[in-house]
């Protein structure tokens, strides 16, 4: 089968991966409804009650949760060819550090509000984004091992504000923290800014995708085949760095998505960024949406925040796949 | 009459405050080899990635097919060079089908796939560097000598009109070095292509190098027909070390002396 073809095809059944992951996660609650429920109330019908919870609550999460699943999982394997690196993920660089302490230090002022939260852990991601930009490309260099270590120092400075900040807050606004840190879809908010941005994202990833195939083999490589290395390095990091900042703003710092999703496609399907990109996207998607899913009904009517599935889900799954990665490498 | 495939004029080259050449006036047209000699730090790298515009000379232009690089797009330089390095990254898995297939990017558009032409065209340059067997395996898999077989196809596919090949037979075996420069040299006939080598054995680049440019320190350089330039007298003085000359028929080899290798240094 030629490779478009088949690149189509796994798009296809992941989409279809992806469709079901939102019926379980419009059935799935106290109020249990069957697939022909969630339709009909999708739809308007049906009863009154079971409508509203599916459009007024079920809904909005469960796509804010798949659009910031999908952000994480694109932006971490965007990051990978940036840093040239398969274990990289999105918040390597110090973006997630840099929302936590804006989102945190709002909250020790004592703002409630979500939109005042989510603005604060923008402004911050978009600090650190810049400062790490900033001083990597301070010497116009612009060196993969220089872009990681000022974005893994930046990362470890924005980690102890916020250890300095956990360990003055009042007692009653500890758990909110510890929640906006494991990250947290239940204060995700309107999901059609990041629903459409995770759509602009993946297209123009998805025009370079050919380009960043090329990136991956070195930059002196991609250079003789006619690429602008500087700009599609730059290109990528405003992307990745872009992406990770919006996914962090609405459901805080989730873990291991970002991380393990683009790893985990990567063994199954290949390295090509042509299908890579947009199998992650939905990979990741119809993961955080499941996770969520869990996180709401585990132990209702107690939330669990969903960083921690991710992760608990992540932590096994990773290692299965570093163990079994050097016997891949000799068949 | 069309220009030369590759021109330099007053090429003046340097890195970390040693200059490489100093103002090289060079022409290669269809069917040319250049051999680059020199000694190990020489800059024979950094001249060929001046070559390929991966570098900004410190005076001096070079020009492909007539054009500078600055009035070349990058996706048109790489139809008209490619360059073969000597140091292959591979952080990422890959199949040695993909990687030789990511040769044909300069020719596709940006939301094109590689076509049935592209994967003839890859599967021939497997064939003809006998890898046809290989396709499917994995990069990571392959030995040394079978990843540079690998870069060769790869540069093949890519189909530029100038060559600059670093150090093209690392790695390789005795049969597979013959086998690449002869493949080298019947493609510079049937596609009208030029070639700029570094090669370290004096004896091929002898054999199949029709220019040679030797590079001495502190940017000095001889540069003319390899008969000329490939003299005992002037690669004694480019490696410090004393070398014979041996004929047989029309061949010429160059046999190092059994001498202490101190002796020689001393002489440089």
């Amino acid at each position: 089968m030629p490779a478009h073809r088949r690149a189509l095809l796994i798009i296809l059944l992941l989409a279809l991966a992806a469709g079901v992951s939102l019926l379980v996660a419009l059935g799935a609650g106290s109020l249990g409804l069957s697939p022909t429920q969630v339709h009909d109330a999708l739809l308007g019908g049906g009863d009154p009650v079971a409508r509203q919870v599916v459009q007024e609550l079920r809904l909005p999460r469960a796509l804010a949760a798949f659009a910031c699943g999908g952000l994480l999982a694109l932006a971490g394997a965007l990051m990978q060819v940036l840093l040239r690196n398969p274990l990289a993920d999105p918040y390597v660089l110090g973006i997630s550090g840099g929302a936590a302490v804006g989102a945190l230090g709002v909250m020790l002022l004592g703002v409630g509000s979500t939109f005042g939260i989510q603005a604060a852990a923008f402004v911050g991601a978009l600090t650190a984004m810049g400062l790490v930009f900033g001083l990597a490309h301070g010497d116009g260099s612009w060196t993969q091992t220089r872009l990681l270590l000022t974005g893994v120092i930046v990362a470890s400075g924005c980690g102890a504000a916020v250890a300095l900040m956990l360990s003055i807050a009042p007692e009653h606004q500890l758990r909110g923290m510890l929640f906006w840190l494991m990250g947290d879809a239940s204060q995700a908010g309107d999901p059609s800014v990041p629903l459409l941005l995770l759509l602009a994202g993946l297209l123009t990833a998805l025009a370079f995708a050919r380009e960043l195939n090329l990136l991956t083999r070195g930059p002196q490589f991609a250079a003789t085949l006619g690429i602008q290395v500087a700009r599609l390095r730059g290109l990528l990091y405003f992307l990745a760095s872009g992406l990770t900042a919006l996914a962090v703003t609405s459901v805080g710092s989730v873990g291991f998505i970002g991380l393990v999703v683009p790893h985990l496609m990567r063994l199954a399907l290949g390295n090509d960024q042509r299908l890579l990109l947009p199998a992650a996207t939905l990979a990741g998607g119809i993961l955080l949406t499941l996770a969520d899913t869990l996180a709401r009904t585990l132990i209702a009517p107690r939330q669990l925040p969903v960083g921690v599935l991710t992760a608990l889900i992540g932590v096994p799954v990773f290692l299965f796949l570093l163990a079994r990665a050097p016997q891949r490498e000799q068949t | 009459m069309s220009p030369p495939l590759l021109a330099c004029r007053g090429l003046t080259v340097s890195i970390g405050g040693k200059t490489v050449v100093s103002g090289l006036d060079l022409t290669l047209g269809s069917g040319a080899c250049l051999v680059i000699l020199g000694r190990n730090g020489a800059g024979k790298t950094t001249l060929l990635s001046t070559l390929a515009g991966l570098r900004v000379p410190d005076a001096g232009t070079v020009e492909l097919d007539g054009q500078g690089y600055a009035a070349l797009t990058p996706r048109a330089a790489a139809r008209l060079r490619g360059w073969l390095s000597q140091h292959p990254v591979d952080a990422f898995p890959a199949t040695v089908l993909e990687t030789v297939l990511m040769g044909r990017h300069p020719h596709l558009s940006r939301w094109a796939w590689e076509g049935a032409e592209d994967h003839a065209l890859a599967h021939a340059a497997l064939k003809e560097t006998g890898l046809e067997a290989f396709a499917a395996r994995a990069l990571a898999t392959l030995s040394g000598g079978e990843r540079q077989r690998v870069a060769i196809a790869t540069l093949l596919v890519q189909q530029p009109r100038v060559w600059l090949l670093d150090e093209p037979l690392t790695h390789l075996d005795l049969n597979h070095q013959i086998a690449m420069l002869e493949l080298f040299r019947q493609r510079m006939r049937t596609e009208h292509t030029a070639a700029v080598m570094v090669l370290h054995d004096l004896n091929l680049a002898a054999r199949y190098a029709d220019q040679a440019l030797l590079l001495h320190d502190d940017g000095r350089f001889d540069l003319g027909p390899a008969r000329e330039v490939l003299t005992p007298e002037r690669l004694t003085r480019l490696y410090g070390h004393p070398l014979r000359e041996i004929t047989d028929g029309g061949g010429r080899w160059f046999v190092p002396e059994a001498r202490s290798i101190e002796a020689g240094l001393n002489d440089a």
